[in-house]
């Protein structure tokens, strides 16, 4: 029988209370819960990335949990923690190859979709109004054209070909907003966007002439109304004339060479033919190092919309290979996602064996961050079962957002909540990822701890009301670490959870209130670990 | 810009007193100049700012119009003199007429917006919207020079709102999150207790607050585990300052009922009035800017009910401010900022579905400033007989702002970090093209 059926029956708490408490100690076996013997270098990143660590004489952190990895893994795949019944159906599961067929679940699972979707909207600044006009309707077409294509695994180099070369209206042919983005298709501003997004350059990085010539594929980008409200039609022009004297008079790929354009050609499509091959590094770096970026918050070329001569990878050996693999997937960037993840890199322990910034730079851990803002809200509801309002500081028809839409399934940048706005949610004003913040600053820490926002969701949760109920302080152990850590209390925990409920100063329900709250202030809820 | 036919003024004359009035700086460039040789320059320390949330009625304040009649001033037609000879304002405001050598009027700001949130943005932030950057409002660039950067070592976050937050278009623009403001939620005039989100826990009593935190502590596994991680660190950090707050003396400037009864009552028991009072308490306590969010003043109908309940309550809380401040030597080193996103039309709209009220009006609109190095006891700017037009010297919200940070402190051609590195002035410079002169020279 699936111990989870027993579980998830309330009224079998007490009356098998004994089968329970045999069954939970015999899960609870280890006492430490973050980590699970050495590591083991699983495939060819790993062997790259332990190599490099071994020239450095940095240990490499060992082999994180079972408890720790499948958090990790639904918060870094899909966004979205998983229920405590996922949780213990992996745990409980005894197979070897447990691991990665999880990483195989999550890589179709609609959330995917969405939280991917969240991350290219922030790249591609997707947002209804200030300081750029996408307008409503457009950004709603745009979100779910990027949200399709990633559900269906569009290869990237389909992705991007698309963003560059679309002709059309902005609310019916979605990637045409790609350039209404870029200060409706102003050729600098598109010379900075497609360099930063898809070539991880940063403006200031490019020479001027570097910035001219690229600019010049961008200046036949007409752009025109219809009857429509705020409809408008991204188009060719072949005869628009570019007076800006920063843009150069030819295109010049950013490589140095003069680009030729056939007689009624839109220099775009030369542009795009010339960015998305795969033996283009610029390209296919880019996009692999930004994988990894996600993945481990830390780039091996880092900041990853970096790149420039005097920022060069930790390890250049790790990103030829990705971009490669990348090449060989022909541009299939879930194949990378699964890559990465089931790499012993990947699964390694947050605990580092020395401070220093090698270690950090070489990946011999992985590294901890605070959720995102999105996400660390939508964990909340999900534990507690209740949902959130939006809003828009602009007057716009999209504005009511239904209450079971989840944070990351926001499509517009201009709706929003305060909680996504204290903690960090980007503006989506300039493309940059470090327009994130995930820091934890005190006032955050002041709405996590005590704001009746936050009070109010674990204290009135309908979702957590059974749970409040019990008095047995190993089922309320067992129940409050599954559904908000996603592991078994170990036997300490334990201790210290019927500690609280006997000898502290709340009783009753108050106690079982205050053991939750304490699991949804501790590191472990709060950071990616 | 405008000039009224029943004045004498032609539109050269105009020109040439606003830039008489302003130090001629568009004639001069910035080289030139020197923001330090301005009196008390510096001389202030922090800035409390009253927004007047929706844009209140420039003539039914502090540029009455009485002579109007009353298709302009339905039944607000009254004006009464203040302590200083000459200004007038309206005669709900008895407290503020006590006490108008205090502050200075501009009756003359104006940028010509009528939506509300680009005013607004043009009205925090000093700034023109259009150019593709976010700009940060003032409060952002005050916390940002005279914040933790700038020798500010309070717990209480130097750059606080009372009580609800306006959101995105008044806040830290490009310079990001760890610049926007702390909205403190709940009601200052509550019976009981001001409950400052995250800070005052109703129902939780000390004993267990501590409790609570003991056995989070004791249950962070993971923290345990590696302490000198930097995101540990971080955390640590954090909830060594949210206790500090929470149990410590630090949250203690929220509790009124540490100030007397009387002093509460003058001040009104009112949310705005109340909330006046926190301000005083946390600019004592060195806090470097403090946004008093007062909402209510977008009165598209029955306008004058709504006026003939507020101006009082707006008298209670800003004249009693002043007089507190004053009376507590803080004034001279604080800036009151009193102002709203725009005017309101002057002409009543009587008819359906309007009924008495009055729209937006970006053309013209009042500004009062007080203490930290202003001149009190003066007006800027004349407007026509009705309130419809400027007369003589226009006063655009980059002025003030640029005038603000000079006795700031802060020099307004310093630049910001910008996150992709472009370079961006404090304030605009004379090449970006913004209209008027340099500071708002009648004030100081």
């Amino acid at each position: 029988m699936n111990p989870w059926t027993i579980l998830n029956r309330p009224q079998v708490w007490s009356a098998v209370g004994v089968a329970a408490v045999l069954f939970v100690s015999a899960v609870t076996r280890a006492d430490d819960v973050v980590e699970d013997g050495p590591a083991q270098p699983k495939n060819r990143i790993d062997q790259i990335v332990f190599a490099r660590l071994q020239q450095l004489g940095i240990a490499p952190a060992r082999n994180c949990s079972d408890g720790v990895f499948v958090r990790r893994v639904y918060l870094d795949l899909i966004g979205t923690l998983p229920t405590a019944k996922e949780a213990s159906r992996f745990l409980n599961d005894s197979s070897p190859d447990k691991r990665a067929r999880l990483i195989e679940e999550l890589l179709v699972r609609e959330e995917f979709a969405d939280y991917w979707a969240m991350k290219w909207c922030d790249l591609l600044r997707v947002k209804a109004e200030f300081p750029v006009n996408l307008w409503p309707n457009g950004v709603q077409a745009y979100h779910r054209w990027i949200r399709d294509a990633i559900h269906t695994n569009m290869p990237y180099d389909r992705f991007v070909r698309a963003l560059l070369t679309s002709n059309g209206s902005n609310f019916r042919d979605p990637p045409v907003n790609f350039y209404r983005a870029a200060r409706d298709g102003d050729p600098i501003a598109c010379a900075q966007a497609v360099a930063l997004t898809f070539m991880a350059v940063r403006p200031e990085s490019l020479s001027r002439e570097q910035l001219g010539g690229m600019a010049a594929f961008f200046t036949k980008i007409g752009i025109k109304g219809t009857g429509e409200w705020k409809e408008s039609i991204v188009f060719f022009d072949p005869n628009k004339v570019c007076t800006n004297p920063a843009v150069g008079p030819q295109p010049v790929f950013p490589d140095g060479t003069p680009a030729k354009i056939p007689p009624g050609t839109d220099p775009r499509v030369v542009f795009a033919d010339w960015l998305v091959r795969p033996d283009n590094p610029w390209f296919t770096r880019a996009i692999a190092n930004r994988v990894w970026y996600w993945l481990f918050g830390r780039g091996i070329v880092h900041e990853p919309d970096d790149f420039r001569p005097e920022n060069p990878p930790s390890n250049p050996e790790l990103l030829d290979y990705l971009q490669q693999e990348l090449v060989n997937g022909r541009f299939d960037l879930r194949h990378l996602y699964r890559l990465i993840a089931n790499s012993q890199t990947y699964q390694l322990s947050p605990v580092a064996t020395t401070d220093s910034p090698q270690a950090t730079a070489n990946f011999a851990y992985y590294p901890m961050r605070r959720l995102e803002a999105e996400v660390l809200i939508d964990a909340i509801c999900m534990i507690t079962g209740t949902t959130e309002e939006y809003s828009s500081q602009v007057p716009e028809p999209f504005t009511w957002v239904p209450r079971t839409v989840r944070s990351i399934q926001l499509a517009d940048g201009s709706i929003s909540s305060p909680f996504l706005e204290m903690f960090g949610r980007p503006p989506r004003d300039t493309g940059l990822e470090s327009e994130r913040s995930n820091r934890l600053t005190p006032e955050q820490r002041l709405h996590l701890l005590n704001s009746s926002h936050i009070r109010r969701k674990i204290e009135q949760s309908p979702k957590l009301a059974t749970l409040y109920s019990l008095r047995d302080p190993q089922e309320i152990a067992v129940r409050a670490y599954l559904t908000v850590l996603s592991r078994y209390p170990s036997a300490d925990e334990q201790q210290r959870v019927r500690e609280y409920l006997q000898n502290g100063p709340a009783r009753g329900r108050d106690a079982v209130i205050d053991i939750v709250w304490a699991l949804f202030n501790s590191s472990e809820f709060l950071y990616r670990h | 810009m405008k000039t009224n036919p029943n004045t004498n003024l032609t539109r050269r004359e105009v020109m040439s007193t606003t830039l008489l009035a302003v130090g001629g700086w568009w004639l001069v460039g910035p080289e030139s100049r020197a923001a330090s040789s301005v009196p008390n320059a510096g001389r202030a320390k922090a800035v409390i700012q009253i927004w007047m949330w929706g844009g209140p009625c420039h003539i039914d304040t502090f540029d009455p119009k009485p002579k109007a009649g009353y298709d302009y001033c339905g039944p607000l037609d009254k004006d009464i003199p203040t302590n200083v000879d000459g200004i007038r304002i309206n005669e709900n405001l008895p407290i503020l007429a006590k006490n108008a050598d205090k502050y200075a009027i501009i009756r003359t700001m104006t940028h010509g917006i009528n939506a509300h949130e680009t005013a607004s943005y043009v009205v925090q932030t000093g700034r023109k919207p259009g150019d593709g950057i976010v700009y940060p409002c003032v409060g952002a660039v005050v916390s940002y020079f005279k914040g933790y950067r700038g020798g500010y070592k309070g717990l209480i976050p130097p750059y606080v709102v009372l009580t609800r937050p306006q959101g995105r278009f008044s806040e830290a623009g490009f310079l990001g999150n760890r610049y926007k403001p702390f909205a403190t939620g709940g009601d200052p005039s509550s019976r009981t207790r001001f409950v400052v989100e995250g800070i005052v826990a109703e129902g939780i009593t000390e004993e267990r607050q501590k409790a609570r935190r003991d056995l989070m502590l004791g249950l962070d596994r993971l923290r345990a585990a590696r302490p000198s991680d930097p995101a540990i660190q971080e955390l640590d950090q954090a909830d060594h300052q949210a206790y500090e707050l929470i149990l410590g003396d630090a949250g203690k400037v929220f509790d009124l009922n540490q100030e007397k009864d009387e002093l509460r009552d003058r001040y009104g028991r009112t949310k705005f009035g109340q909330a006046c009072l926190v301000a005083r308490r946390l600019v004592e306590r060195g806090v470097p800017y403090v946004t008093i969010n007062y909402e209510g003043w977008d009165t598209h109908k029955q306008h004058f009910t709504a006026m003939k309940r507020m101006l009082p309550e707006l008298d209670k809380g800003f004249g009693t401010l002043l007089e507190d401040l004053h009376e507590r030597g803080l004034l001279d080193t604080t800036i009151v900022w009193w102002s709203g996103e725009f005017g309101r039309t002057p002409r009543v709209q009587w008819e359906p579905p309007w009924n008495g009220g009055r729209n937006h009006f970006g053309r013209v609109f009042c500004a009062v400033v007080a203490g930290g190095g202003f001149k009190g006891g003066r007006v800027v700017g004349e407007t026509d007989e009705k309130g419809e037009q400027i007369v003589r010297r226009p006063a655009y919200p980059w002025e003030l702002i640029r005038t603000m940070y000079v006795l700031l402190g802060i020099d307004p051609s310093a630049t910001l970090p910008h996150p992709q590195g472009r370079t961006v002035y404090v304030s605009p410079q004379p090449n970006e093209g913004y209209e008027g002169g340099e500071l708002v020279t009648e004030l100081l």
